[in-house]
């Protein structure tokens, strides 16, 4: 046997026995969800359909869900998956990443793309009627059809003309239009927020005083700092200049701010990944292995 | 030993790296946290606005940074829910809306169900929006033009925390929680920088660093990631005690793992760089 197969084997075979352990060992059993029914429209009275929504088990009307709790395991297998992949790339691990990667674009394409743009803005404007009687149920008797929107619908088979084996030269006229449009609304967003309001945020005193007209050490050193640190990071970029001398000096000090702040966004983005591990693991041990229960959610 | 510690199989690191997580989290392990003055300034902002005033709380991002994010926006709901503000929850994010209907029934619906906050009076869920930056700036003018009804289909005109809402200058205070785009940026040039309205800011330890410059001009405080969830927990729990419980502040449990992790990481750069310096000094010798 291959070591690479054996230490497979040893996992998957040690992984068993200990969910076998927990089955018998924990009285209540483990990896189970539950589900409770609420209204699907909290405010409307007459409307009394319900949903079910995940519920903690100590709730007073809480159900085992048998397909959430298949979901749980699915989501717990996935999740193994892809933690596998920091000993080796496997087949587990391709299988967890094309699940991700194809409910990633199905999702984004039907739910944001179809469900959220095109059915309710651009059909239910124009048609109204069919897609009350197909498609949205609650649409509104009052609607009525609101031709402006043949605008967009125009533009849209005009970008689409592009996958046309002719005339592609038609889906520029609506990319020149959102090109157009979002540079605009870009520039004058950018210039106001991210440019004078930047430099309005240096003017500051380089000297700070408290209120008894003494001076605030602290204060004034960060505002140095931060005015000294602008000027310094702006030298090095200005390349107009030979970097020597006086400028040299001070780009190399834009360097320094700049490497800190490269190392904080680094030490940010360890924080960030942790916290989703942490997440992950809190998981495993809390909802599927029921080893912890932080948020005492359940009766026993 | 330095040749042992230069070929180290980088798989007793990660294994490392899981039990620096794993065992705090067994353990149910915590730290003590202090409010840094950027969450400090939201939550004195959140504390002295009027009970009943307006917020608007926009969840954009998606269940992948749930893990990071979803505990400030559980302390920030129930801050709001001790004021009494009135909650405008939306998001911009396709996949954020199920975390909203999560927040609004673990929060409002089941920790303050004997509170008695009524939909559409206390709180409205506007639901998800696909126009990204645009929906911003046309509800820097006219919010209803983008939502003309909340996420039940109905009509903003026909519920009462609604009606008289025209814009987003009728809210007192904005808060995104948000991991990337649209989100913090697009917050602040297309709200907060244009009407001055107050912009709260949560985010992903990831966007952190491009938030910071914005404060404190164009927004009144950051909530960076998890510490900035944990911090939050802490201010809450000392104005009301009753949210020291640890079963309630995923944020400070999640900073225990943090600790530990960071530790192995700067004790693995330390020992990186003494190896680095090791061998330097043994070619030097030679």
């Amino acid at each position: 046997m291959k070591r690479e197969t054996l230490i497979w084997t040893v996992l998957f075979v040690a992984g068993g026995l200990f969910l076998l352990y927990r089955g018998v060992s924990a009285g209540h059993g483990f990896g189970k969800a539950y589900v409770r029914p609420v209204r699907l429209k909290p405010a409307s009275e007459p409307d009394t359909r319900m949903k079910l929504v995940d519920a903690a088990p100590k709730e007073r009307d809480a159900v085992v869900s048998v397909p959430r709790t298949v979901g749980l395991w699915l989501s717990a297998f996935l999740t193994l998956a892809i933690l596998s992949f920091l000993y080796r790339d496997n087949v587990f691990y391709k299988i967890a990443e094309s699940i991700m990667v194809g409910v990633s674009a199905g999702w984004a394409m039907v739910a944001a793309g179809f469900w959220g743009a095109i059915i309710p803005k651009l059909i239910g404007s124009l048609a109204p009627a069919l897609m009350r009687a197909w498609a949205i149920p609650d649409l509104k008797e009052s609607a009525r059809p609101n031709l402006v929107y043949l605008i967009p619908l125009i533009l849209g088979i005009m970008l689409l003309w592009r996958l046309a084996p002719r005339g592609g030269w038609i889906a520029r006229w609506p990319l020149a239009f959102i090109v157009g449009t979002f540079a605009g609304i870009k520039l004058i967003s950018f210039l106001d927020a991210d440019f004078v309001n930047q430099i309005r945020s240096t003017i500051i005193p380089l000297v700070v005083l408290t209120g008894e007209g003494r001076i605030d050490v602290w204060g004034t050193l960060r505002n140095i700092g931060l005015v000294f640190g602008v000027l310094s990071c702006l030298t090095y970029f200005f390349f107009s200049l030979e970097h020597r001398g006086f400028a040299g000096r001070i780009a190399r000090i834009g360097v320094w701010y700049l490497m800190i702040t490269f190392g904080a966004s680094f030490a940010f983005t360890v924080m960030g990944r942790i916290a989703l591990l942490a997440a992950r693991i809190e998981f495993l041990f809390d909802d599927w292995l029921w080893l912890i229960d932080p948020t005492n959610k359940r009766p026993w | 030993m330095l040749d042992f510690l230069k070929t180290l199989d980088r798989r007793w690191i990660f294994l490392a790296m899981l039990l620096a997580v794993a065992g705090p989290i067994l353990a149910q392990q915590s730290f003590p946290e202090k409010p840094t003055r950027s969450v400090q300034d939201v939550f004195d902002y959140i504390e002295n606005l009027d009970e009943g005033s307006n917020v608007l709380l926009s969840l954009d991002y998606a269940p992948s940074a749930d893990g990071e994010l979803a505990p400030m926006a559980t302390a920030l709901i129930r801050h709001c829910c001790l004021k009494r503000h009135k909650m405008f929850f939306m998001t911009l994010y396709p996949d954020g809306l199920p975390l909203i209907e999560t927040n609004i029934r673990n929060v409002i619906e089941t920790e303050f169900a004997s509170a008695g906050f009524k939909y559409g009076e206390d709180y409205v869920n506007l639901g998800f929006n696909n126009a990204e930056e645009v929906a911003i700036i046309v509800m820097g003018t006219d919010l209803k033009k983008m939502y003309p009804h909340d996420n039940y289909n109905d009509d903003l005109d026909e519920i009462p925390m609604t009606e008289n809402i025209s814009s987003l200058q009728d809210m007192q205070l904005i808060i995104t929680i948000s991991t990337g785009y649209p989100g913090v940026k697009e917050w602040v040039q297309y709200a907060a920088s244009p009407y001055g309205i107050r912009l709260a800011v949560g985010s992903t330890a990831v966007q952190a660093p491009q938030a910071y410059p914005y404060m404190p001009s164009q927004i009144l405080g950051l909530l960076a990631a998890i510490k900035g969830a944990a911090e939050y927990e802490v201010a809450l729990a000392q104005r009301y005690p009753r949210y020291k419980k640890p079963g309630l502040n995923d944020g400070i449990r999640r900073m225990a793992p943090q600790f530990w992790a960071h530790l192995l990481i700067i004790g693995l750069i330390v020992l990186g760089n003494g190896i680095y310096f090791a061998e330097r000094a043994q070619r030097g010798h030679r």
